[in-house]
């Protein structure tokens, strides 16, 4: 059977899934030949998986939302039947202001990094020279998790600070050139800012949201079901490549495919900090280990939560200063497909949640939970300033939100 | 009408900008630079902005579309969903268009197609020009698979030629693939050229 599939994705780290399982032979198991086509910016990884050009794409999971909203252009329904991983990024900023802001080194407190930045950035403010921050795209979970902490530390975005979009690849030429003071970019290019000594790694996402969502596999929805058959094989290539990802006796040689040319590019060493969570957080630093950098398999985080979903369409009313609609939080709540991800992986041996949504950044503590199949306990999962995510109570949260 | 031409490809940027300097009262900058990108598009004040599907600073011009106050008029993509197939021919010929708010989508759509019919022309002349740089290495290769069965085994060139033609018919092979074997061969065995 030759079932060709389609893939775009940007060069970052975070596309390994669909990467590795071309590279390992997980999507010909399935009886799936997958082509992956790299681009540079993230409106071509959308034109040309609504013009057909591709079947699937890597994406930042809000703009999969903002396509099927319509926000910046008509809507056309997209699904996300995978989640392709939980964080990975991190807020690199310039060396001189990483200093002022975590003088102690090391990955900083989000609570004293974000007070002392709101010092900083009344300073400049005064001055008439705001600080500014680049994220990968409008709709990247990059913006929402940067907005949310500096908000939370009382930094208004757009008021208190600005922040513009910077592609990946050219986020270190920004920071060396001044463009921005900081910015939040997936791997490996915090990496890159800091060998090349233009940068300093201050906080991981992770640190702001433990779990938070971040890329994920869209598909347009009228595609996914003419299809079915072979995006259910999909997810179970991708389950099986990201078993082969965490597995530590595979890091290096994942790093050496991913620094391919073709893929990431690069050098593997760099990626291969990424993959096995220890980072060098200033130019000739050591490495610095922080457990689930990036969270791409275990504890279900492929599964596609609902309540994700309406996370980020939450924040996209908070940022996009639109009014709460219920009929686009519906349509929002519709794009993440737990039905696909569950009918591809039963009678598997895969866990499978039994619920489909939860209360997001509300478990303190290691919990075991409710299960359709195999067992998962779910490690401790909160927002950074304590809030949780009820998404049965989403004009509720916005109101509580600074 | 005011058109940005955005493409880091200066080649193409300038078959494009020919391309529409035909039409009617409109004034065509190009803008090959991505450093300072945004201060020449608030510059110019652009009504279409026509940028290569591949660039990589579309987003970052998407977002300054979307948020800027300096514009005076929204720029948005332009998808026209009356007409769904004139927008997947421009993203296969490789071209995206920005446009003002209300501007007339008839005149959008022949300024789309023109451009969609230069990017076409520029691809081909890029397909014509590697077939063409494609067929000149062959010729060397062949040239020096002749020079090397002239000077070991004292062949004529046309001999020398209908020697490699022989064994590419017996094997069933292109030319080509055995002048490169053959001069393969011969660097392995020391030879100098």
């Amino acid at each position: 059977m030759s079932n060709e599939l389609t893939i775009g994705f940007l060069p970052l780290v975070d596309a390994c899934l669909p990467i590795l399982a071309a590279e390992h032979g997980f999507a010909e198991e399935e009886g799936l030949s997958l082509r992956l086509v790299k681009d540079m910016s993230w409106a071509t990884v959308l034109d040309r998986l609504l013009y057909g050009h591709s079947d699937a794409a890597h994406m930042v999971a809000p703009l999969a939302i903002a396509a099927t909203l319509g926000r910046g252009r008509p809507a056309r329904p997209l699904a996300v039947p995978f989640v392709l991983g939980l964080n990975g990024n991190a807020i690199t900023m310039r060396n001189d202001l990483a200093e002022r802001v975590n003088p102690d080194g090391g990955l900083g407190d989000p609570v004293k990094v974000g007070a002392r930045l709101a010092e900083v950035a009344a300073e400049r403010s005064a001055r008439g020279d705001p600080l500014r921050f680049g994220v990968v795209h409008r709709y990247s979970s990059h913006n929402y998790k940067l907005r949310y902490w500096l908000a939370a530390c009382g930094i208004r975005p757009d008021r208190d600070v600005e922040i513009m979009t910077v592609a990946p690849p050219f986020v270190a030429d920004a920071l060396a050139g001044g463009e921005v003071d900081g910015i939040c970019v997936g791997e490996p290019y915090n990496s890159v800012a800091v060998e090349r000594g233009v940068g300093t790694i201050v906080l991981a996402t992770a640190q702001i949201w433990r779990r938070g969502v971040e890329k994920v596999l869209a598909v347009r929805e009228p595609v996914l079901e003419a299809r079915r058959p072979e995006f259910e094989a999909l997810v179970r290539a991708l389950r099986a490549a990201g078993r082969h990802f965490v597995d530590p006796a595979n890091w290096e040689t994942n790093a050496e495919i991913l620094a391919r040319p073709k893929y990431v590019g690069g050098d593997a060493k760099i990626i291969l900090r990424s993959l096995s969570d220890r980072l060098v957080l200033k130019q000739g630093g050591a490495p610095v280990h922080y457990s689930d950098f990036m969270f791409q398999h275990r504890e279900a985080a492929n599964f596609p939560w609902v309540s994700q979903a309406e996370w980020l369409y939450s924040q996209m009313v908070r940022w996009d200063g639109l009014a709460y609609s219920e009929q686009d939080a519906q349509a929002a709540a519709r794009v993440f497909r737990p039905d696909v991800y569950r009918s591809a992986l039963k009678g598997t041996g895969d866990a499978l949640p039994g619920a489909s949504s939860k209360v997001e950044g509300s478990l303190a503590q290691p919990t075991a939970v409710t299960t359709q199949q195999g067992n998962i306990t779910l490690s401790q999962n909160t927002f950074f300033d304590g809030r949780a995510f009820d998404p049965d109570d989403l004009p509720g949260y916005l109101a509580s939100l600074p | 009408m005011r058109i940005a031409i955005v493409d880091e490809s200066a080649a193409r940027a300038s078959i494009i900008e020919e391309g529409l300097a035909t039409l009617d009262d409109c004034e065509i900058f190009v803008l090959t630079e991505r450093k300072a990108l945004l201060a020449r598009i608030e510059e110019i004040g652009p009504d279409v902005v026509l940028i290569d599907l591949g660039n990589p600073s579309r987003d970052v011009l998407e977002e300054y579309f979307a948020v800027s106050r300096v514009l005076d008029r929204p720029i948005a993509m332009f998808v026209d969903e009356s007409d769904d197939d004139a927008i997947a021919a421009s993203i296969d010929a490789g071209v995206s268009a920005y446009v003002v708010d209300g501007l007339a989508s008839n005149r959008i759509r022949s300024l789309l197609d023109l451009a969609v019919r230069r990017f076409n022309a520029f691809s081909r002349l890029q397909a014509d020009l590697a077939e063409a740089k494609g067929k000149l290495a062959e010729r060397e290769t062949i040239d020096k698979a002749k020079r090397i069965l002239m000077d070991s085994r004292g062949l004529s060139e046309p001999d020398a030629y209908a020697e490699l033609r022989r064994t590419a018919m017996n094997q069933g092979r292109r030319i080509v693939d055995i002048a490169e074997a053959l001069v393969t061969a011969e660097k392995l065995m020391g030879g100098t050229r």
